[in-house]
């Protein structure tokens, strides 16, 4: 079963995420900000992460910048979802190896739909 | 709503636009009318309906008409489809249009727009391969207020999360306040019109490709056949049908046949199709 990791601070939102993601066949560990992300990735490497952008400790963003110069760094597809919603933080995400972007308020649709963009998951068929 | 009113507007809505009102959809009747009663002046739904029995406004009809479409649309939806678009759609058209290098699409019920734009957007990213091509997008709806929505091409962010990559926003689309607005490179390629599927289509002229996909399922079966058979008229003769999910022509439209294992694309039955070959029995039959 493919893994993800899913780092907000908020323990709702996390809840929320957690849900939608293990419908769609993932088993899911919680982060509450990027220090302890990067913890969990020290020990196992999930497939994918679900990031938010700002928490305490350590934001999405930097988190994101240690995890791509890792030594397994490269494997998870990261999935940004945060209130950030303007162009500037969206290209600095995809800079900085984000490989899709989620705008938050998000529901499961746009997270299937974004987790099957990025090969996560197969596309549904029309 | 008392069934004389449902059979009024069933009625209408029939004979105005093929829709097909079945009475589990009744409840649509009330939530979608009663802004237009309101709109009209009408202290209710109820007393529209009264004057409709008489000889009703034709502009007050075409609101009624028009709010009573469906409109549910997203970028690339199903994906699948412009997948096929991509891998089996493209290389034929590059192929057999090589000399005219035109190349002529139809999304029907285009709704607000991301269908044709999806489509624009493919073909842009294969822009290098089709320099010097003339790239016709004619996208029609029954719904004037939709097309205009389409037109304006700014979706909001919930709209641009489904179905669209992180990427393709990044590269066509600009933020507008809360809003996202395609740019001109690709609203451009886009030409609307409004277009009614029950009348006169043939000013549209002929298509290479035509999308009408999540359009019949609203149609009983005598309306599928009439929309279908229009619609065989308008296409040149390799050209290709895409239906929603949902929907086939078996059994319904003579004219068309599925292509053989791509699900969901149709192309004419007497076409000389260079990328359909006949099973050996389907062939000894004929």
């Amino acid at each position: 079963m493919k893994t993800c990791l899913v780092v907000d601070d908020s323990r709702v939102v996390r809840k929320v995420a957690r849900r939608i993601i293990e419908d769609l066949g993932f088993s899911c560990i919680e982060a509450e900000d990027g220090q302890k992300a990067y913890d969990v990735c020290s020990k196992k490497m999930p497939d994918a992460i679900l990031l938010d952008w700002n928490m305490p400790v350590m934001s999405g963003i930097e988190f994101l910048d240690k995890l791509r110069k890792m030594g397994e760094g490269g494997h998870p597809k990261v999935v940004f979802c945060t209130t950030e919603n303007d162009m500037d933080h969206i290209q600095r995400a995809m800079n900085a190896g984000a490989n899709e972007y989620i705008m938050k308020p998000f529901d499961s649709d746009i997270v299937e739909s974004k987790f099957a963009q990025i090969g996560l998951i197969e596309t549904k068929t029309g | 709503m008392n069934i004389g009113d449902f059979d009024l507007y069933k009625n209408m809505l029939k004979t105005k636009s093929g829709l097909t009102l079945t009475p589990d959809k009744a409840y649509l009747l009330d939530s979608r009318l009663t802004p237009i009663a309101k709109k009209w002046g009408f202290p209710s739904l109820d007393a529209m309906s009264v004057s409709l029995r008489g000889k009703p406004d034709s502009n007050m009809v075409r609101d009624i008409v028009e709010a009573m479409t469906t409109n549910e649309t997203s970028f690339f939806r199903d994906g699948k489809p412009f997948d096929l678009f991509k891998s089996v759609v493209l290389p034929h058209m590059l192929k057999e249009r090589s000399k005219t290098k035109s190349l002529k699409i139809w999304c029907a019920a285009c709704s607000s727009g991301q269908e044709p734009y999806s489509l624009s957007m493919v073909l842009k990213e294969n822009a290098p391969m089709m320099q010097g091509w003339n790239i016709q997008i004619t996208a029609t709806d029954i719904s004037n207020a939709i097309l205009e929505n389409a037109k304006r091409a700014e979706y909001s962010q919930f709209e641009v999360q489904r179905g669209l990559p992180i990427q393709m926003l990044m590269r066509f689309f600009d933020q507008v306040n809360e809003s996202w607005r395609l740019k001109e490179e690709i609203r451009k390629m886009v030409r609307f019109e409004h277009c009614n599927l029950l009348e006169d289509i043939s000013k549209l002229g002929r298509f290479d490709v035509v999308f009408c996909r999540n359009v019949l399922i609203y149609f009983d079966e005598a309306t599928k056949k009439t929309v279908l058979g229009k619609i065989a008229k308008q296409m040149e003769k390799d050209s290709f049908l895409f239906l929603g999910g949902a929907e086939t022509v078996l059994g319904i439209a003579e004219e068309f046949k599925p292509m053989e294992g791509q699900r969901g694309l149709y192309i004419l039955k007497d076409s000389a199709h260079s990328m359909q070959k006949p099973p050996a029995s389907a062939a000894a039959t004929r």
